[in-house]
């Protein structure tokens, strides 16, 4: 292509460039809330002159067509992302998830039907580039894996599906097996470029995506929603590499190595190791575990008028959430209370356990939600030592995080997990619906029961509003 | 481009993902998935090359079909992503 005697193809390569880092510095934005916002417009920005370049460099005659199909997708996710509520977040995400997964098969096969169109056909031989039959054999499987697994994990956290792993016998067979016979076919369709290859490896990958998610309990979606979220940038990235496209590959790299790192500290916050989450079966034989064989031991029941009455008279607070108080949505009451409690002087923070939420950092968007200032809110290293120094922990729908055997009993599946330390508070106040139900990981916690626990049994969000009551009048 | 020169950007661009990421703080990991999930979307580039060129029917509906999916992404991941980062705020000082 010829224009005014410049050749369009550097122009080109060098605008995906540029949509490249402006998706770098969006990401760089995040480094902190205050130039969030500024790095989600450049990324904004990438992604039109990623499409805009695109759409100028060929055909006119398609533009009605591709300017409708954009139509009918943006206001789908426009839709969507207005109406979706902070708590469906995971659920969310890992339904964009499979979206990136089947766009990227759907571009392979695309590529595989009309390979001339991407400029990827040895003229020498008229078949595909060998190079490229790999990588878009790889593309379409990393693709269709991502999309079936995202269903599975979808399902799961939006409860249309159990919590609770489905254990196959002989999974783990199946599913290297599975793998093993992925890489055959993908040989196979390197070695003579045979459709059927490529058919099979797309149906085994759709397969194996179910089959790997299946098992992993509910506890484990943090980990498994990041895994997904690396699995989506390697499946961009590897189209990348098959047609050639800068943004792309960058993307894909930045995507991939975010959801990896995000797995990586998914899984240290639950002192798991990360083969053995992808193993599966976490929290299967956890409701058997304890029963009649405990002994009953003695514990202190308050009120709310009580713990109004402990948290006014104290200097410091820490508050403590979990995904149960996500679940009663006692987020915006338990605002009002802190609101209360610093009006009388009290020093209200709250502490946030990496795996408090859902998916990675979801607790903070819940408090955000709820009005609560970022500054206001601390990771696990930087507020653990304060407890010691505070007067009243206040402990909401979390309960795994705050076990203190995960320090002592070796037994604990829950051991090594780095938890609060909330009993090294003066008083704890412990927010539970009732003392039968038990966390994720199904143990008991010798929280309850300590001299200066104080259990506050009943729904987070109606304890926090009469404590509210008590604390205004 | 050769191969080589391709691999070179991917591995770069693994080390550039690297440290940004880890810089991101961990109270904006939400939106940084929320936004990930966006930009992974470039791959619409691949769908409207696909369907903007004319030899094939099959893979012009195909590619179609994957600017819509893109394009949902895009446009929610993008949204979302904004909806979130206008909630936190920092604390009124008086």
């Amino acid at each position: 292509m010829m224009l005014a005697g410049l050749t369009i193809e550097p122009l080109v390569a060098f605008a995906y460039l540029v949509s490249g880092i402006l998706f770098i510095l969006a990401l760089r934005g995040l480094s902190n809330p205050e130039s969030s916002r500024r790095g989600n417009r450049l990324g904004m920005l990438g992604m039109l002159i990623a499409v805009g370049t695109t759409i100028a460099t060929h055909d006119a005659v398609a533009l009605p067509r591709l300017g409708a199909a954009i139509l009918i997708g943006g206001a789908i996710g426009f839709v969507i992302a207005r109406k979706i509520a902070m708590t469906a977040m995971p659920q969310l995400v890992a339904a964009f998830h499979s979206l990136v997964g089947l766009a990227a098969v759907v571009v392979g096969i695309a590529a595989f039907l009309n390979p001339a169109s991407f400029g990827i056909i040895d003229p020498a031989t008229g078949a595909i580039h060998a190079a490229s039959r790999i990588e878009m054999a790889l593309g379409v499987a990393i693709g269709a894996i991502t999309f079936s697994g995202s269903v599975i994990a979808f399902l799961k956290l939006a409860g249309m599906m159990s919590g609770k792993p489905i254990l196959l016998p002989g999974r783990h067979v199946i599913n290297i097996g599975a793998l093993l016979a992925i890489l055959f076919f993908t040989y196979g369709f390197f070695d003579s470029q045979a459709p059927m290859d490529f058919w099979i490896i797309v149906g085994l990958s759709f397969a194996i995506g179910f089959l790997l998610i299946i098992p992993i309990g509910g506890a484990d979606m943090p980990v498994v929603v990041s895994m997904l979220n690396s699995y989506s940038g390697w499946a961009a990235a590897a189209m990348g590499f098959t047609l050639h496209n800068t943004a792309m590959i960058i993307t894909g790299a930045l995507v991939g190595s975010s959801g990896a790192i995000l797995s990586y500290i998914m899984c240290k916050a639950m002192n798991r190791s990360f083969l053995s989450v992808i193993a599966g079966g976490f929290g299967a034989e956890a409701a058997s575990g304890d029963g009649e064989a405990k002994e009953q031991r003695p514990w202190k029941r308050g009120s709310a008028e009580d713990a109004a009455f402990l948290m006014k008279q104290a200097d410091s607070v820490i508050i403590v959430p979990g995904y149960g108080m996500a679940v009663s949505q006692a987020q915006h009451a338990l605002r009002e209370m802190a609101d209360l409690l610093k009006k009388e002087g009290v020093s209200v923070k709250y502490a946030i356990h990496p795996v408090a939420g859902r998916m990675p950092g979801h607790m903070n968007v819940l408090l955000a939600e709820a009005n609560v200032p970022y500054d206001e809110v601390f990771e696990l290293e930087d507020i653990n030592s304060e407890f010691a120094q505070t007067d009243v922990a206040f402990v909401i729908g979390a309960n795994d995080v705050t076990n203190p055997a995960a320090k002592t009993d070796k037994s604990s599946p829950i051991y090594g997990m780095p938890i609060l330390d909330v009993a090294n508070a003066k008083t704890v106040l412990f927010v539970k619906r009732s003392m039968g139900g038990v966390g994720y990981a199904g143990v008991d916690n010798d929280v309850f029961y300590m001299d200066n626990t104080m259990m506050l049994l009943a729904d987070a969000k109606k304890m926090v509003e009469d404590i509210v009551k008590s604390l205004a009048h | 481009m050769d191969f080589v020169a391709i691999l070179s950007i991917f591995v770069l661009a693994c080390f550039v993902g690297y440290y940004v990421v880890w810089s991101v703080t961990p109270a904006l990991h939400t939106p940084l998935m929320a936004v990930t999930n966006a930009i992974s979307s470039v791959i619409i580039v691949g769908a409207l090359i696909a369907s903007a060129e004319a030899e094939s029917e099959g893979a012009q509906w195909l590619g179609l079909i994957g600017v819509v999916l893109a394009s949902i992404n895009i446009f929610g991941g993008f949204a979302v992503t904004e909806r979130m980062l206008a909630m936190y705020k920092k604390k009124e000082r008086k």
